[in-house]
């Protein structure tokens, strides 16, 4: 058995843009994930982080195979997902369960929360004595932090931070390999936020899983992930141990988005923040070659021809850059003087 | 501080919306001042009554059956019982809004440059030419770029960030005295969160503006607020300068919010000043239980259910909000011995969970 569990090599996902009603002419791509390769190992916890429309929804979607690429493999225990039709699909996605970001639209109002929880039993046809399939559905209760004997309730009777330990309870139902966590707690107050973010931990040491985890805020991926892929406009730019890649970010992009974090240190207050200008541009017509050159400090013209490639960095992190940041300029950009 | 009358005034302000399910108390009996070219920040959760405080401020629960008590003075006039002819004279031009979801605040059918020159319109006697000038102008200031023709787009045409920053140039095109903005930057990606923040605390300075900042976000406050208040089930639980809420915070939901998020060292807060190099994952210490229904709020002080050092006889009583000893601009709500809080937090910030923290300091014998 190998130690990877999934194997990501140039992913790419386009969705068409058309017009017409009938005769469907295609104008364009959406180009959401343009050619993206990265492994988890068993047990680590993954995290993707970029802003809005970098992709990294896109990716989850087509790890659980939501969605069909347009090229590329996902292999999963050494199986292409991707080639998988009918019953293979369906057995293949026990191994892989995923977590929602909106605890009120991903459960069924009107199903109890223990029908809910015990679905993916019915569509997989496990467990059919009614007994004992109520037996393992109150000890999954128990496992994420919940009453089992609200077993008959509706999901409306709960809080959203209840919710989410049932949407998680549910993934956890057919005992996965792999867990795909789509900002699982961006809808949630702050002070259950926490309570999520601890669970999640706690099961994945108590359950050897293997995390990938989505999220757009960099604190939450930092606590969460033993490695951390940044995106931006559908590549990733830089990954690596979240140790070294917050302490010295090598690509600008990563820099740049590390020091925009508000920090709860007013000691930093009046300090001048370089700032990135401008808006993510439009994944329709992306720049060329380097996606990120038009709104880069460190651009030159290199960087609109000739588009870099991940490479293994001294630092501990992969980096796709020409013009790499210094640990000077890393220090300068305000993220802190760690380590 | 001067003795001076601040620029708004807010003084027992009580908010109560009746509902089938019975009367709902978002905003109960709360008070706060803002003085010219400061910020102050409200924090607080989700039906924490911070948005409906503000939204009452400018009379916009009104219309929404609200029963609104409490004085809200601004330059001498109680907005609570002006009339509303008045009350819009007010609106938009010396007190203006940013609301939080600039995508449902602007108006999706009329272009970007009609809704703000109708702002101006509505309260300057200019001409629809200078009015449009004065748009472009404050397009141009808050950061979109070719004003002159991105004023004829529709909002749906601009990106998240430029829509935000649309929305700000409206709040501000009358120059307004005060400027709530209300979750301003929640719904932005955080380069973009940057420079909106960066952009207000700019207009701020040129302007002499007074900021209301609404958000559950403890950066984001921790970045622009000067002041902060603390707000919980519809009460001040703790009001302060901005850096004695991060380093001498004194009521327990304050500190639990501070233990709950982690920070980009992969630290929780209290940690983080004690860093010593290395960087090791700290569990966060979430705040038991959610938050409180306002329509039947818990007894005596509204925390105590989700509280780790709570005595039978906080459930009795509403705390008061007092000053600390040695800080009068810093005042809290809690029955905890204020000795027995510093203790308390002092262990806290070590590190200890709240259990370890009361058997240290010994908490929870009398009380």
């Amino acid at each position: 058995m190998s130690d990877l569990l999934v194997e990501v090599r140039d992913l790419v996902k386009y969705f068409p843009i058309t017009r017409g009603i009938i005769f469907q002419k295609k104008i364009g791509a959406v180009k959401a994930v343009d050619g993206i390769s990265f492994d988890v190992k068993r047990g680590e916890t993954l995290g993707l982080v970029g802003e809005s429309g970098c992709g990294k929804s896109t990716t989850a979607r087509l790890l659980m195979r939501l969605l069909q690429p347009t090229s590329g493999e996902i292999r999963i225990d050494g199986r292409d997902i991707t080639k998988l039709h009918g019953a293979d699909m369906k057995a293949a996605r026990r191994e892989m369960q995923m977590i929602f970001q909106d605890p009120f639209s991903s459960l069924n109002p009107r199903k109890t929360i223990g029908s809910i929880i015990a679905e993916p039993y019915s569509i997989h046809g496990l467990l059919t004595g009614k007994n004992e399939r109520k037996r393992k559905v109150q000890e999954l209760m128990e496992t994420v932090g919940l009453n089992p004997e609200h077993f008959n309730r509706y999901p409306h009777e709960f809080s959203g931070g209840q919710r989410q330990r049932i949407g998680v309870a549910r993934a956890l139902a057919l005992e996965p390999a792999l867990l795909i966590a789509d900002e699982p707690v961006s809808a949630l107050d702050v002070s259950i936020q926490a309570q999520v973010l601890n669970l999640l931990r706690d099961l994945q040491s108590r359950l050897g899983l293997t995390l990938v985890f989505i999220a757009h805020d960099l604190s939450v991926v930092r606590h969460m992930c033993d490695r951390v892929a940044v995106m931006y406009l559908g590549k990733i730019v830089e990954v690596g141990p979240g140790s070294a890649l917050y302490e010295f970010p090598r690509h600008p992009y990563t820099g740049a988005l590390l020091a925009a974090v508000p920090v709860i240190d007013t000691s930093r207050r009046g300090r001048e923040r370089k700032l990135l200008s401008g808006d993510v541009p439009s994944p329709v017509n992306p720049p060329s070659a380097c996606r990120f050159h038009t709104r880069c400090p460190k651009a030159t013209d290199i960087c609109s021809e000739v588009e870099p490639q991940l490479e293994d960095l001294d630092s501990g992190t992969r980096a796709a850059c020409h013009h790499l940041l210094t640990h000077d300029e890393a220090m300068e950009l305000g993220v802190r003087g760690w380590g | 501080m001067s003795d001076e009358e601040p620029l708004l005034r807010v003084e027992d302000l009580v908010v109560d919306f009746p509902t089938e399910d019975g009367v709902v108390h978002a905003v109960d009996r709360i008070s706060y001042e803002v003085n010219p070219g400061r910020t102050l920040g409200i924090v607080g959760e989700s039906g924490s009554g911070k948005t409906v405080a503000s939204l009452t401020t400018l009379g916009l629960t009104r219309r929404q059956g609200a029963r609104i008590s409490g004085r809200i003075f601004f330059k001498g006039e109680d907005l609570v019982t002006l009339p509303e002819d008045r009350l819009r004279k007010i609106r938009g031009d010396e007190l203006a809004m940013v609301f939080q979801d600039p995508l449902s605040a602007l108006h999706p059918l009329y272009k970007v440059g009609v809704q703000l020159t109708e702002a101006v319109r509505a309260h300057r006697d200019v001409t629809k030419q200078q009015a449009r000038d004065r748009a472009i102008e404050m397009l141009g200031h808050v950061g979109i770029p070719d004003p002159a023709r991105r004023i004829d787009d529709f909002p749906h045409e601009f990106s998240g960030g430029m829509r935000q920053r649309a929305m700000i140039a409206m709040a501000l095109i009358n120059e307004p005295k005060v400027l709530i903005a209300d979750e301003p930057t929640t719904a932005l990606d955080v380069t973009v969160q940057a420079q909106i923040l960066a952009l207000m605390e700019r207009l701020q300075r040129e302007l002499d503006m007074a900021i209301v900042i609404i958000t559950h976000d403890l950066g984001v406050v921790a970045e622009v607020a000067d002041e902060i208040t603390v707000m919980y089930a519809g009460k001040i639980v703790e009001r302060a300068k901005a850096e004695r809420i991060f380093t001498a915070p004194e009521h327990p939901y304050t500190w639990g919010l501070l233990r709950s998020v982690p920070t980009v060292e992969g630290q929780t807060w209290g940690l983080m000043r004690e860093r010593s190099g290395t960087i090791e994952r700290k569990e966060l210490v979430p705040i038991q239980g959610s938050p409180p229904s306002l329509i039947n709020p818990p007894s005596g002080c509204h925390f105590h259910p989700r509280c780790p050092y709570f005595q039978p006889s906080h459930a009795e009583s509403e705390p008061p909000l007092e000053p600390v000893p040695d800080d009068p601009d810093h005042t809290v709500a809690c029955f905890v011995h204020s000795e027995q809080r510093r203790m308390l937090w002092a262990n806290l910030r070590q590190g200890a969970t709240p259990q370890e923290a009361i058997e240290t300091v010994g908490a929870g014998d009398g009380a």
